[in-house]
C-alpha cells in the first residue's frame, strides 16, 4: 500500500508512506475526542433542555393530533363524505361516531380531548361532544337509526357547518394557530379571513412589543452611551466604583428591582408624593406611572440598561484616545470629531448592546407582567397566559414561533448590516 | 521673543499633580521650517511639551507662541498643528483616501479641490493606488505614510510628529527617517518630532533638544551634540562614551589637569563644564577617539590597561578593558587592513588627545 501511495505524485506522503493527511488525522484524533468529550455534557444539556422543547412546541403549533386520534373511526367515515354529497353525513358516520365514544374507555382514549379541540372553532362543541357521549354509553341496546339519535342530542349536529368544520381538523397539519396568532381565521367554507374587530388582539400586540422593544433600546442607547463612555475613560478608581454602580443592581434579584419600581412609581409612592411636595402636581391630580405602559418602559429600561452598557464599554476601552485627539489636530472641532471618528467606531457595541436589549425586550414577560397593567402587556405575557390559563399550547407555540422567526429576522439584519463576529459582549 | 522663533517655548512648566513639575521652566526657540527634535529617555516630558503644543495638555505655567501669536488657550482645531500619532491613529472606519481628506473636509475645502490635495499628498508619500484601501490593509510602513500625508495635505504651519516610527522594525524605521527627512526638505514645513532613539534624532533634525528631568539640557545641530555635549548626561544619552571620576587640580581655561579617582594618574581635559579647582568632574570619552598603543608623543594622555574581552562586531572589534577604576573601558578597533591584535588579558596603553576628552559635570 504504501508503495502505490508513493507511485502516486498526487498523494503527498510522510517518510514512511502513509499518506500525509490521514497521518495528520490520526496525530489530531485524540485532541478532536478530547474537545468533543469536554463540550458533550453542555452539548447535550443544550439538546435536552433547548433544542427538544423549541422543537416540540413548534411541531405542537403546526399539528392537530386531537380529533385523528381520539375519534379514530368517525374520522375514517368523515373523509370518505364530501359536503357535496348531502347536508348531514350518511348514518355510517353517526355509527362510527357511537362506537367511538363507547369504546373510549378501553382504548384509552378521551372524548373531551377531541372536544376541547373543536371548541376552539365551534364554540359548544364541547358540551355536544360530551353530552352526545354520555347519552350513547347509556344507551341499553343500540337505537334503530345512529343519526336520529345523534341528532337530537344537541342542536349543533343539525348544523351541516360542524362537520365541515370537523374535517377541517382532521388534518394532521394545520396552519390554524398561526393564523389566529396573527388574527386571521378560517371561515366555515375553509376560506382564509380576518377575525372580527373585537377579536383581534395579537397583531396589535407584536406591534406594541415590536415598539416597546425599540423604544426601549433607543431609551437604553441614550442612557447608557454616556456611562460607557464614562466608564472606559475616568481614571481606574473612579470607574471601578462607577462599574459596581452599573453592575450592583445587575445583580439585585430581578423581583426586588421590579417591585423597587412600584414602591418609587405608585400613585402613593416615591416620586409622586415628591412631586406633590414640590407643587408640580395638584394631590388629588397624581399622575399614573405604573400598571400601564410607562411603568413596562421605565420597569424595563432600567433592568436592561446594563445589557447597553457592558458591551459598549467593552468597545469604548478598545478606542485609543489618540482617535479624538488626531481627529481634533486635523481640524474638526468636538462636535465633528465626536459625530465623524468616535461614534463610527463604537457602531459595534451599539449594534450587540441594541440586538441584546431588543432580543430580550421582544422576549421579556416579568416586568411587564408584575408593572405592566392591562396596556403595558407584551405578546410574552399572552403567551404564557395561553401556557398556564386557557391551556391553548398550540397558539402558545405559534405565538412563540411568529417570535422566534422575528428574532432570527432581526439577527440576520444584524449580521448582514454589522457583523456577528464583531459582536463584543463585555 | 527673538524675530526669527517661529514656534517658542516661553518658561513654561507643566505639573500633573500639583506636587512635582515634569516639564521645569522651558525655553525653546524653534525657527520656520527648521526640524527640531526632542529627545530624551521616556518620562523626560518630551511628549508632554509635545502634547501641550498640540492643544492637549494645558500648559501650567508660560506661554507658547506660534508665528507671534499666543496659543494656550486656543482650541487644537484652531492651531493648525498637523500630527502624526505614536500608533498613527488611521481612522479604521475610513479608506485611506477618507483619512487623508478628512483635514480638509471638516475645514469646508470644496470637493474638486480635495480629491486634487488628496491625489498629490498619496503622490507624494507613493500610495496613489491605495486610496481606497482600509488602514488595516496596509503594512506598518504603509501606515505611517498616510499618517504622514494625513498630517501634511492641509499644509499646516507646524508638523508634529510623536515617536511615528516606534512601530516599526529596525530596517524599516531606517528607510522611513530618510524618507520623513526628505519630506520635510521637499515641503519645508516646520517640524517637531519627539523620540527617544537617538539615531533617529542624529538622523534627520537640523538640531536636536535633549530633554532630561523635565529640562532642556542641550540644543545643538547633531555634530555639536555628539561632539561637545555640554554635560555628563547629554554625553551619556547621545552614542557611547568611556567615563572617568575625577578631581580638578588646574585649570587655565583652555586646558585642565584631572586627577583620577583610584589609581592617582592625572589627565589633561577640555574643560567644558567644571565647577572650578577643587571639585569633582566627569571625563568623557568616545570609543572611537582611543588609540591603541600610541607612538611616543602621538597623544596627550596614555594610560595602562589590561583587554578583558574582545567582541567581534564585524566592522569593527569591540575590547572592554579595565584602565584604572573603569571597568567599562570600550574601545572600538575598526576592521582595517593592520588593526591591532589584541588578546584577553594583555597589557595595552590607550591613548586619547585633550580635546577629545571632555570635562563635565560631576
Amino acid at each position: 500500500m504504501a508503495q502505490s501511495d508513493n507511485a502516486n505524485p498526487e498523494v503527498m506522503t510522510t517518510s514512511d508512506g502513509t499518506p500525509l493527511k490521514e497521518s495528520l488525522r490520526r496525530s489530531m484524533r485524540r485532541n478532536r475526542i478530547k474537545a468533543l468529550l469536554l463540550v458533550a455534557p453542555l452539548g447535550l444539556f443544550i439538546f435536552f433542555s433547548f433544542v427538544m422543547p423549541i422543537l416540540t412546541m413548534m411541531y405542537r403549533s403546526i399539528t392537530n393530533p386531537e380529533i385523528i386520534d381520539h375519534l379514530p373511526r368517525a374520522t375514517a367515515e368523515l373523509r370518505a363524505w364530501t359536503p357535496a354529497e348531502s347536508d348531514l353525513p350518511p348514518e355510517s358516520f353517526f355509527r362510527a361516531i357511537s362506537l367511538d365514544m363507547l369504546t373510549a374507555d378501553e382504548e384509552d382514549r378521551h372524548i373531551g380531548r377531541a372536544g376541547g379541540q373543536l371548541n376552539y372553532e365551534i364554540p359548544g362543541a364541547r358540551s355536544m361532544l360530551g353530552r352526545t357521549g354520555r347519552a350513547v354509553t347509556s344507551l341499553d341496546e343500540p337505537p334503530d337509526s345512529w343519526k336520529d339519535f345523534i341528532l337530537e342530542q344537541h342542536r349543533l349536529w343539525e348544523d351541516p357547518a360542524t362537520y365541515q368544520i370537523m374535517q377541517r381538523q382532521m388534518n394532521p397539519i394545520t396552519a390554524q394557530y398561526y393564523l389566529n396568532a396573527l388574527d386571521f381565521r378560517y371561515d366555515a367554507e375553509g376560506n382564509i379571513e380576518r377575525q372580527p374587530e373585537f377579536q383581534r388582539i395579537y397583531v396589535e400586540l407584536y406591534w406594541r412589543t415590536l415598539w416597546v422593544s425599540a423604544l426601549i433600546t433607543g431609551l437604553t442607547i441614550l442612557l447608557g452611551f454616556p456611562v460607557a463612555y464614562l466608564l472606559a475613560n475616568l481614571p481606574m478608581r473612579i470607574s471601578n466604583l462607577l462599574m459596581i454602580l452599573v453592575l450592583l443592581p445587575f445583580w439585585t434579584s430581578l423581583l426586588v428591582r421590579t417591585s423597587s419600581w412600584i414602591v418609587i412609581l405608585q400613585s402613593q409612592g416615591v416620586l409622586n408624593d415628591i412631586l406633590v411636595l414640590l407643587g408640580v402636581v395638584a394631590d388629588d391630580n397624581r399622575p399614573r406611572m405604573i400598571y400601564n405602559m410607562i411603568g413596562t418602559v421605565v420597569g424595563m429600561t432600567h433592568i436592561l440598561l446594563p445589557f447597553m452598557i457592558l458591551p459598549l464599554y467593552s468597545v469604548m476601552k478598545g478606542i485609543p484616545p489618540s482617535y479624538v485627539r488626531a481627529a481634533r489636530s486635523l481640524g474638526a472641532n468636538p462636535v465633528v470629531a465626536f459625530f465623524r471618528v468616535y461614534l463610527p467606531q463604537t457602531v459595534a457595541g451599539i449594534g450587540a448592546g441594541s440586538i441584546l436589549v431588543f432580543i430580550l425586550s421582544i422576549g421579556y414577560y416579568i416586568t411587564p407582567a408584575l408593572i405592566g397593567g392591562s396596556s403595558g402587556q407584551l405578546i410574552s405575557n399572552f403567551i404564557a397566559y395561553h401556557m398556564q390559563s386557557s391551556l391553548n399550547w398550540s397558539l402558545a407555540a405559534a405565538l412563540g414561533g411568529i417570535l422566534l422567526v422575528a428574532v432570527l429576522i432581526l439577527y440576520y439584519f444584524y449580521n448582514k448590516l454589522i457583523g456577528v463576529d464583531k459582536m463584543k459582549l463585555g | 521673543m527673538s524675530d526669527d522663533a517661529f514656534v517658542q517655548f516661553s518658561e513654561v512648566q507643566k505639573s500633573y499633580d500639583g506636587e512635582t513639575l515634569v516639564v521645569k521652566n522651558l525655553n525653546l526657540d524653534i525657527a520656520r521650517g527648521e526640524f527640531v527634535t526632542m529627545l530624551g529617555p521616556s518620562g523626560s516630558g518630551k511628549t508632554t511639551c509635545l502634547m501641550m503644543l498640540a492643544g492637549f495638555e494645558p500648559a501650567t505655567h508660560g506661554e507658547i507662541y506660534i508665528d507671534g501669536t499666543a496659543i494656550n488657550k486656543m482650541a487644537p482645531h484652531k492651531r493648525g498643528i498637523g500630527m502624526v500619532f505614536q500608533n498613527y491613529a488611521l481612522f479604521p472606519h475610513m479608506s485611506v483616501a477618507e483619512n487623508v481628506a478628512f483635514p480638509l473636509q471638516v475645514r469646508g475645502y470644496a470637493k474638486s479641490d480635495i480629491e486634487d490635495r488628496v491625489n498629490r499628498a498619496l503622490d507624494m508619500v507613493r500610495l496613489r493606488d491605495f486610496g481606497s484601501r482600509r488602514p488595516a490593509q496596509l503594512s506598518g510602513g504603509q501606515q505611517q505614510r498616510v499618517a504622514s500625508a494625513r498630517a501634511l495635505v492641509f499644509e499646516p504651519k507646524v508638523v508634529l510628529m510623536d515617536e511615528p516610527l516606534g512601530a516599526l522594525d529596525k530596517n524599516l524605521r531606517e528607510e522611513m527617517q530618510i524618507e520623513i527627512k526628505h519630506l520635510h526638505e521637499d515641503i519645508e514645513t516646520t517640524m517637531v518630532y519627539v523620540t527617544h532613539d537617538q539615531s533617529e534624532a542624529l538622523t534627520m533634525s537640523n538640531r536636536i533638544a535633549v530633554f532630561d528631568d523635565g529640562v532642556v539640557q542641550q540644543l545643538a545641530s547633531p555634530p555639536e551634540l555628539y561632539e561637545r555635549p555640554v554635560n555628563a548626561f547629554v554625553a551619556y544619552f547621545i552614542g557611547e562614551n568611556n567615563r572617568f571620576y575625577g578631581t580638578v587640580k588646574e585649570s587655565d581655561g583652555d586646558w585642565c589637569k584631572v586627577e583620577l579617582e583610584g589609581d592617582g594618574n592625572t589627565v589633561t581635559a577640555l574643560p567644558v563644564n567644571i565647577a572650578g579647582v577643587g571639585e569633582r568632574t566627569t571625563l568623557s570619552l568616545r570609543p572611537e577617539r582611543v588609540v591603541v598603543n600610541p607612538n611616543e608623543g602621538q597623544c596627550d594622555n596614555v594610560l595602562e590597561g589590561v583587554v578583558r574581552e574582545l567582541i567581534y562586531l564585524g566592522d569593527h572589534i569591540r575590547t572592554r578593558a579595565v584602565v584604572g577604576d573603569n571597568e567599562d573601558f570600550i574601545v572600538k578597533i575598526p576592521n582595517a587592513q593592520g588593526h591591532a591584535q589584541l588578546e584577553k588579558g594583555q597589557s595595552v596603553r590607550f591613548g586619547w588627545a585633550a580635546e577629545d576628552c571632555r570635562a563635565l559635570d560631576a
